[in-house]
């Protein structure tokens, strides 16, 4: 395993202009930025389960979105086995969604509904010129049958409405790993699938990866899923990681005061269990007014004077185990 | 349970939808009881019928649906049975329901205020706007949010203070029970527990009745004193939220407590119920569970199974029960 891993990422950004009525365009002086993501910084080893969680608008979809190229920063540097791919274009950046692919959260959504499953998910080799014909439903077939979608020629003909939620996160599991990529982002794959059927999606990209050796940038809200699947988390809070560590340090000691009051709140599937109130006043800030200092303060029961004054850095606290705050508590 | 007259009595509750496919049973056969300060969590995946069963209770099935059996009774009166304007009296006073979706429940174009004037005066024409809006802010304090967010307009608002105000608007006129289906699904995990612990605290104070109707297993098992799981529009296992917990009896609720993780265990292993849920306009013949199950023996794929009485507050839906019973 080396230092730099197999996606490094350094101070990423991604801001969005927030649109403005004519007149308040022309009075107003400065530009406003929803600071979607803001400087974002992790590396993910070969073969590793890295999770980015956190609550809605924490920026955990952006940076995945960032990562394969679909949206492009504002700021910062992405590394793909020690290669800039921040800028490519064209050719190169077809060449590169080879070996980096994304998982959507909605089956739904994520497939043309006009379009049989066997074309769907055969569709990139097309596109990227690998095979045709028979040997692409080969392929496809292989494919199909490796992720549990058996017997593969019934399901080649399918359209995505004649299948089951879970089935279709299966096909669209298939359609990511035709192109034997290396590195795939899964963006929330089970958030949207019956509870019942959850575990087996999550086995099923547990198998892959020993197979096919993948390493899998995992993003969720769901810390309990997070906890089940990944190797490390990172803790996101409006555009920033807050803390970064593995998954027994994270759920063992959890250092930032954000971590812990995320951890407080997670349902424990046991009746007549009282859990302890979460410390945590108010809603999140907009990310267009982000908080002076650190970005949590408002909402922090240990907060200080300092904490409306410098930003913390994320540093090391333990080997492999990142905070950023600037109190001891 | 308590031992004087359940506030709520259902009594083998079937709704039925007419679609062009044909006729399904949406929900089949539920009957339970509710106390005073009680709450019963509904659980269910998609299409289990949960959300149409909340509905039947107050008679808000929507077409093409219908209640053709059984009786909702609410302290000594039976619910369905009641004349239209009755029962619209009795939805805003007695019973109310808070649905999912907090963005879309309030009228963008009305301040929070008048969302409570109007409520109020409809109910109660004697009450003066002014007073009512006094009601509203001492309403909105009692959920957490500052009274002088009556002049907001619902989009200057989060989805948690949407949420509050939504459960402010069931509270206000001191309803026997509400029906609260998956008030937190749109939700993040802190302000949904907070949700959850002011929904409870709401419930002990008016001793309200609470419904909680939900996909999350680990919600139901932490915030309710009763649980129904509900499987293609049937109730397959019925009883205290500790007894499913610690001894669950049908094959479907068994599966479902072991593929929910619980972040306080080290090393959990997850399992999954093999296939997926059946559609109810071709439902397997016998036990509907019967092709996911893997205790299924001859007798689950002809018949339906009934509801088996298992303990002295447990209900269960599975010929082993009838079994191990006989043997």
């Amino acid at each position: 395993m080396s230092q730099e891993g197999i996606l490094k990422v350094e101070n990423l950004t991604k801001y969005y202009p927030v649109e403005k009525g004519f007149l308040e365009k022309m009075l107003a002086r400065t530009k406003h930025f929803v600071r979607a993501v803001d400087g974002v910084s992790f590396t993910v080893q070969k073969g590793e389960i890295f999770t980015l969680a956190g609550e809605s608008g924490c920026g955990k979809t952006t940076t995945g979105k960032m990562i394969v190229r679909l949206i492009s920063p504002t700021g910062g540097k992405i590394f793909f086995k020690g290669v800039e791919i921040t800028a490519l274009e064209n050719e190169a950046l077809r060449i590169l969604k080879r070996r980096l692919q994304i998982i959507f959260q909605d089956p739904y959504a994520s497939f043309n509904p006009r379009m049989k499953i066997g074309d769907a998910v055969g569709h990139p080799l097309e596109i990227h010129g690998i095979a045709y014909h028979e040997d692409k439903r080969k392929m496809v077939m292989e494919m199909l049958d490796r992720v549990g979608l058996t017997p593969a020629e019934k399901f080649l003909g399918l359209y995505p409405h004649q299948m089951s939620g879970g089935q279709r996160q299966r096909a669209a599991i298939a359609r990511s790993l035709i192109l034997q990529p290396e590195f795939i982002v899964a963006d929330e794959p089970v958030s949207m699938i019956d509870v019942s059927l959850r575990s087996a999606i999550i086995d099923l990209m547990l198998n892959l990866r020993k197979d096919f050796g993948l390493t899998y940038l995992f993003i969720t809200h769901d810390l309990a899923i997070a906890k089940y699947i990944s190797d490390r988390i990172a803790i996101m809070y409006l555009g920033k990681i807050v803390e970064l560590g593995d998954k027994q340090t994270i759920f063992s000691n959890p250092m930032h005061p954000y971590t812990q009051a995320l951890l407080a709140a997670i349902p424990i599937p046991v009746p007549e269990r009282k859990r302890k109130v979460s410390g945590l006043v108010g809603d999140v800030p907009s990310a267009i007014n982000i908080p002076s200092g650190c970005r949590f303060h408002t909402r922090c029961r240990y907060a200080e004077k300092a904490c409306e004054e410098k930003e913390p850095e994320l540093i090391p606290v333990s080997p492999g185990h990142y905070v950023a705050c600037l109190t001891e508590h | 349970m308590s031992t004087e007259l359940p506030l709520v009595t259902v009594d083998a509750l079937t709704v039925e939808y007419w679609t062009r496919r044909g006729k399904l049973r949406a929900v089949d056969d539920v009957s339970f009881s509710l106390g005073k300060a009680e709450t019963l969590g509904v659980v269910g995946e998609s299409g289990s019928g949960k959300s149409t069963l909340g509905l039947s209770l107050i008679g808000l099935v929507p077409f093409p649906g219908r209640v053709t059996k059984g009786r909702v009774v609410l302290e000594g009166t039976e619910v369905l049975k009641m004349r239209k304007d009755d029962l619209r009296n009795l939805r805003g006073t007695k019973i109310c329901y808070v649905f999912q979706d907090p963005m879309t429940s309030l009228n963008p174009v009305k301040k929070i205020g008048a969302h409570f004037v109007e409520l109020i005066r409809t109910h109660q024409p004697k009450v003066t706007k002014k007073e009512a809006l006094e009601r509203a802010k001492k309403l909105l304090s009692d959920v957490g949010i500052q009274p002088e967010r009556i002049n907001d307009y619902p989009h200057q608002l989060s989805g948690g203070m949407r949420q509050r105000i939504m459960i402010a608007l069931a509270i206000a006129l001191s309803p026997r029970m509400v029906i609260a289906d998956e008030p937190t699904t749109a939700l993040d995990v802190i302000v949904q527990a907070k949700i959850l612990d002011l929904l409870n605290t709401l419930r002990d104070a008016y001793g309200m009745a609470l419904i909680l109707i939900t996909h999350d297993l680990s919600i139901v098992m932490e915030r309710s004193n009763r649980t129904i799981v509900m499987y293609a529009g049937q109730m397959v296992e019925y009883a205290p939220s500790k007894e499913i917990y610690s001894n669950s009896q049908h094959p479907y609720s068994k599966g479902l407590l072991k593929s929910i993780p619980n972040i306080e265990l080290a090393d959990q292993k997850l399992e999954a119920i093999p296939g997926s849920p059946p559609d109810l306009l071709n439902l397997p013949i016998g036990c509907h569970f019967f092709p996911r199950c893997s205790y299924a023996f001859e007798r689950c794929k002809k018949e339906v199974p009934p509801l088996f009485k298992s303990g002295s507050e447990h209900f269960v839906r599975c010929f082993l029960y009838d079994e191990e019973r006989k043997a």
